[in-house]
């Protein structure tokens, strides 16, 4: 059985009709759908054990905390964690990101280096922008070749000894390309950089081993991954969190206070002030049942096809545009694409006529356009629901574009 | 008045296709330039004011359908009008013309153009 005959049953969204259409869902780059088995984790757990978490001394306190909890054992093996404690949740990918920039630069100083990518969401860009300007630090971008692959050559020549932060998506959210984690993050330890990865499109498509990419911090988003918003997760190497100071002040996050003093909790609380995602943390645990069930490989392999077939589809259309690296090549489940002459909203609004849902826009990664020399792009995104019918769907709705405007 | 399905009217399609005002204006005194931060639509609107006159209107850019026909309807709404009432046009004038139904996610697209022309008007003689 196909995988998608097996889930779509699973996604009650999936039976909607768009503008008089069946709905095509190609849109999980930006956020994937859920299936029932996390919206009914979350609405159980607002019906029968919601409580504020870790402080509350009865039956309801403890069962919201053991839930909680159990979220990050769950991501824990989930992504090859080596300790609980390495596991950070947060409110997203952006904030995970956010909270490193924040937290690492803060010891930086002036002169000292921060690498990102060209192909870079802005959430793994803008907080590293905004450190290098308050601590006056040099922030470089390795380029992205022709190929759409990140050149190695030029991040050799970009890491000097004073180079302190390698930032890198795992997978590009615009070219699909996957970029060689435990490659980079060995060039980048030869002169004793920190590597920050940014894997929201990764986590959902990929078998995710963190003892294999040997990165420092990895930061993903559930909602991407078939589970629900406000909570994101970041890992961490204990050894570099236990000397990270953490910039978030609050409850949660103590061990003893006085006026004009603190004592800072034990990881991974430190990192996590105030009342965390507690429903969100049980939907994600939902999430990961799910993909595990469905097992990771067996995603990876499904959403390969559907992006092999949507590119050899779309290649073969005059006029349509591809981009990313070549076919033979692995890849995320993104497919990003132009039609001469129209514009990607237009592209998208016309699609979305005829029930398709595309990403259109410069998704989040404006340099990336300015080096691939567009506006903006289309793109179609999958997930462990899309079928083969439904790339059909989106290759003929494509063919027809030209002649609609 | 047919409004269609999807944003896309006959006149959107047109103005596309063949905008009446597109184009450079080298006597142009008035010019602003703005974009849509959700999408990277750009706009530039070339005015050239006299006598208290919009004597000649254009615009150049790169942008989705419905901001181009929206661009060119607001060139055209204001070409040869008084400065004061171009400084009055509105988003519904524009929408008057179109004849499309936009949902609020477009909306900018139409008002980018009207945004453009009110930055070209406040530059110009201050």
């Amino acid at each position: 059985m196909r995988l998608d005959e097996k889930t779509r049953p699973d996604f009650p969204i999936l039976s909607r009709t768009i503008n008089g259409h069946p709905l095509v869902y190609l849109d999980s780059a930006a956020s994937s759908q859920k299936p029932r088995s996390v919206v009914e984790a979350i609405s159980q757990y607002y019906e029968r054990s919601h409580a504020n978490v870790h402080r509350s001394i009865h039956t309801l306190g403890e069962e919201a905390t053991e839930l909680y909890e159990a979220a990050r054992d769950r991501v824990q093996r989930f992504i090859g964690a080596a300790r609980r404690e390495e596991i950070i949740l947060t409110r997203g990918t952006t904030d995970g990101l956010s909270l490193v920039a924040d937290a690492l630069c803060r010891g930086l100083a002036p002169g000292d280096q921060v690498l990102v990518t060209e192909m870079e969401h802005h959430s793994n860009l803008i907080p590293w922008q905004m450190a290098a300007r308050r601590q006056g630090l040099r922030l470089a971008a390795v380029p992205v070749t022709g190929g759409g692959l990140l050149d190695l050559d030029a991040l050799d020549h970009l890491l000097d000894e004073r180079t302190r932060v390698v930032a890198f998506a795992h997978v590009s959210n615009v070219l699909g390309t996957i970029n060689p984690v435990t490659e980079i993050v060995r060039r980048a330890r030869r002169v004793g950089a920190t590597t920050v990865v940014d894997g929201a499109q990764a986590a959902p498509h990929l078998p995710l081993d963190m003892s294999v990419l040997g990165c420092d911090f990895y930061a993903f988003s559930p909602h991407k991954m078939l589970g629900p918003t406000g909570i994101g997760v970041l890992y961490g190497r204990r050894e570099r969190l236990e000397h990270l100071e953490p910039t978030r002040g609050g409850s949660e996050m103590i061990k003893e206070v006085w006026i004009d003093r603190a004592q800072w909790n034990d990881l991974p609380w430190r990192f996590e002030p105030g009342t965390p995602p507690i429903a969100e943390a049980v939907g994600l645990t939902a999430a990961i049942e799910y993909l595990e069930k469905l097992g990771m490989e067996r995603v990876a392999e499904h959403e390969l096809a559907l992006a092999r077939r949507t590119l050899d589809g779309l290649a073969a259309i005059p006029g349509v545009r591809v981009f990313g690296p070549p076919r033979s090549a692995a890849r995320g489940a993104v497919v990003a694409f132009a039609v001469d002459g129209l514009h990607p909203h237009d592209v998208a609004a016309l699609l979305d006529a005829e029930g398709i849902a595309v990403r259109a826009g410069h998704h989040c990664a404006m340099p990336l356009m300015r080096r691939l020399g567009v506006v903006g792009t289309s793109r179609a995104s999958f997930s462990v629901f899309n079928s083969p019918d439904e790339v059909e769907r989106l290759l003929t709705a494509v063919a027809g574009l030209r002649a609609q405007l | 008045m047919t409004v269609q399905i999807g944003p896309y009217s006959d006149v959107i399609r047109e103005r596309w296709r063949r905008p009446r005002f597109r184009g450079e204006l080298p006597s142009a005194n008035a010019v602003a330039e703005d974009v849509n931060p959700l999408c990277g639509d750009r706009v530039r609107l070339m005015l050239s004011l006299a006598d208290g006159r919009v004597a000649a209107a254009r615009f150049a850019g790169d942008s989705c359908a419905i901001c181009a026909a929206s661009a060119d309807v607001t060139a055209e709404l204001i070409a040869g009008r008084p400065v004061a009432e171009a400084r009055r046009l509105a988003a519904a004038d524009v929408l008057a013309v179109l004849q499309a139904d936009i949902r609020p996610t477009r909306m900018r697209c139409v008002t980018l153009p009207l945004s453009v022309l009110e930055q070209a008007l406040n530059g110009h003689g201050r």
